[in-house]
């Protein structure tokens, strides 16, 4: 196996998981949605990896040329990083009004705060 | 007729384009007159699309005339113009009950931002159902997410903010869980179209980037639906978004995703290779017969009324996941069915709920003493929504459940027939625990009066409870449509 070969592979799942873990092991509301974030990055990595086509040039027709690497899967990255976009946008904005309504941004304090009412 | 031949797509523009158009009317009337006639206007394109499908088969649609697979293609065929009729009906049928609700919940000033996402969710749900491209899907299903996000949000209690991070958190996850699903496959196949994925798939031989995708598809989707385990975001989400919210969402988010995961597991990767090259059945069986327990029993000990339909739903979910796991044509029709029947009896309870809460300003049990005799109407109509929940025969509920029955029977599975009926007895103990305070107990002091919730709440809840009950007596159209949408999915001759 072409191991250092594949290497954007490696960084995908490894982004993957480092995400993954801070969503679960956070308590932090915004460190959650970083870690959202570098989750959703990972698999952009991916999509754009698998576009790639060996020897192949940008997608723009041109003398001379006669591989191109495969554009969809950028495009529709670019839709997904538009939805990424807007999820953080919209978890972000809802830690503001949590952070107004409770006073604070930690998992444990909203709660320890819900149990007392 | 040239606008027809346009239904697919004019089935999602429609709540599409009138999402903005709610934010530049402003006002809360504009804007629910807006949502009113666009909401009715999908569900007649619904029943359009349903009948000319059930006439004259499938129909394609290429969005913007781009031929599939190389454009996005709309796909209608029996089982999504079902799926897409219980959507546009249950998102009809709320629109008519939101306003005094959401003027009470939500506020007058700001009741035109919960009528946009309300059409850009149910535009979602739409497209999510429609559409016949898997990257498609996932745009559409974030859609949908993101306004469901926005609406669980608008509840009163502070809890509702941290409910819909807490959902937003774990959609987010699930949508990616699928991206990377789809990724997979295209990487495998290099095409997104459902049908050509269909294709290629069977012409590739069983390499391991299949059955990783098929994993990556089938929880991502599995967390979006709510299958036990993955349930956790859905009984806050529920308990605390105001009620019309709960009341469109528990009848038709999760019906969505479950209709995309019988279509990436029997269309797409195929019955074959879902379940008999990989064993997807045993473990799905025993999660959902799992949620079935688990849920109703956590259901029994809740105290807020809301958060027990919603645990109800996640043992809910649990039937409709049974009827698939057991891979029989009668299995499948069980399961279609009880997606239908679910949205209207879960559409029914919630709406009522909505009643009570307009009223009395609370959904906890305690509040529910003697509450019969103060909206006569409003607890008949729990009722009512809680025999279908049962399945008492002459309800809808029942036929979902006989179908289920039998289909267990048909595979031999006594044991698993008997879980059936055994759980159902659990939901009479929770239904019960509400009638006996709103029945059998006294009223407090001043709570004699009879102060029954507006006619403009109570119609639309008995419109529900009426179609609970049709549905029970003459399940000649609900069933006959599932029975050919499950044939459809097993690849057998209708």
């Amino acid at each position: 196996m072409d191991l250092p070969g594949l290497y954007n592979y490696w960084i995908v799942i490894f982004l993957m998981m480092s995400g993954f873990y801070v969503v679960i092991a956070r308590g932090n509301l915004v460190k959650k949605v970083v870690g959202l974030n570098i989750f959703q990055a990972s698999v952009f990595v991916l999509y754009i990896s698998m576009g790639k086509v060996s020897g192949g040039s940008a997608p723009i027709i041109a003398e001379g040329i006669e591989t191109y690497s495969n554009p969809l899967p950028h495009v529709l990255i670019l839709t997904a990083i538009v939805v990424g976009v807007a999820t953080t946008a919209l978890g972000l904005s809802l830690v503001v009004r949590i952070n107004e309504a409770y006073g604070t941004i930690e998992e444990d304090d909203l709660h320890a705060q819900d149990a007392d009412v | 007729m040239t606008a027809a031949l346009h239904f697919p797509a004019l089935q999602v523009v429609l709540p599409l384009l009138a999402a903005p158009l709610c934010v530049l009317l402003r006002r809360a009337g504009l804007a629910w007159l807006a949502t009113m006639l666009v909401s009715w206007a999908a569900l007649v394109v619904a029943v359009a699309l349903l009948f000319s499908v059930l006439v004259g088969g499938p129909i394609s649609y290429a969005l913007g005339g781009w031929a599939p697979p190389w454009g996005i293609e709309f796909r209608v065929d029996t089982l999504n113009a079902f799926v897409l009729l219980i959507v546009s009906l249950i998102g009809a049928v709320v629109v008519l009950f939101a306003p005094p609700s959401v003027e009470r919940e939500i506020g007058r000033d700001r009741a035109y931002l919960f009528y946009t996402a309300y059409l850009l969710c149910l535009a979602g749900l739409l497209g999510v159902t429609i559409t016949g491209d898997a990257f498609n899907l996932f745009v559409f299903l974030e859609i949908s997410s993101l306004s469901s996000y926005i609406l669980i949000s608008l509840g009163q209690d502070r809890r509702a903010l941290y409910a819909a991070y807490q959902y937003l958190i774990l959609g987010t996850v699930g949508a990616t869980l699928y991206l990377i699903g789809v990724g997979l496959l295209y990487q495998a196949t290099g095409t997104l179209n459902m049908a050509d994925l269909a294709q290629r798939l069977a012409a590739l031989e069983d390499v391991r980037g299949i059955r990783v995708a098929f994993a990556f598809v089938t929880v991502g989707l599995s967390l979006k639906l709510a299958l036990f385990p993955l349930h956790l975001w859905l009984p806050n989400a529920y308990t605390y978004a105001p009620s019309a919210v709960t009341a469109f969402l528990a009848a038709t988010a999760t019906k969505v995703a479950v209709y995309a995961l019988l279509r990436f597991l029997f269309t797409v990767f195929g019955a074959e290779f879902s379940f008999n090259v990989l064993p997807t059945g045993p473990p799905l069986m025993v999660l959902a017969v799992l949620a079935m327990f688990t849920a109703s029993i956590v259901a029994i000990f809740q105290e807020n009324v809301k958060r027990m339909l919603a645990y109800s739903s996640v043992a809910q979910i649990g039937y409709m996941v049974l009827g698939i796991s057991l891979v029989t044509v009668d299995g499948l029709t069980a399961s279609i069915l009880h997606l239908f029947n679910h949205a209207l009896m879960k559409g029914a309870l919630f709406l009522a709920m909505g009643c009570v809460y307009y009223r009395i300003g609370s959904v906890h049990i305690a509040d529910f003493a003697g509450l019969a005799r103060r909206m006569p109407w409003t607890m008949a109509a729990f009722v009512g929504g809680g025999l279908s929940l049962i399945g008492v025969p002459l309800t809808a509920g029942f036929i979902s459940k006989w179908y289920l029955v039998l289909a267990a029977l048909d595979r031999d599975m006594w044991a698993l027939a008997a879980l059936i009926v055994i759980s159902s007895l659990l939901a009479v103990i929770y239904v019960w625990r509400v009638v006996e305070q709103a029945y059998f107990r006294p009223p407090p002091a001043d709570g004699d009066v009879r102060e029954e919730a507006p006619l403009s709440l109570l119609i639309p809840t008995w419109i529900l409870v009426a179609a609970n009950v049709y549905f029970g007596v003459d399940a000649g159209l609900s069933a006959g449509v599932a029975t050919l949408a499950a044939q459809s999915l097993m690849g057998s001759p209708p």
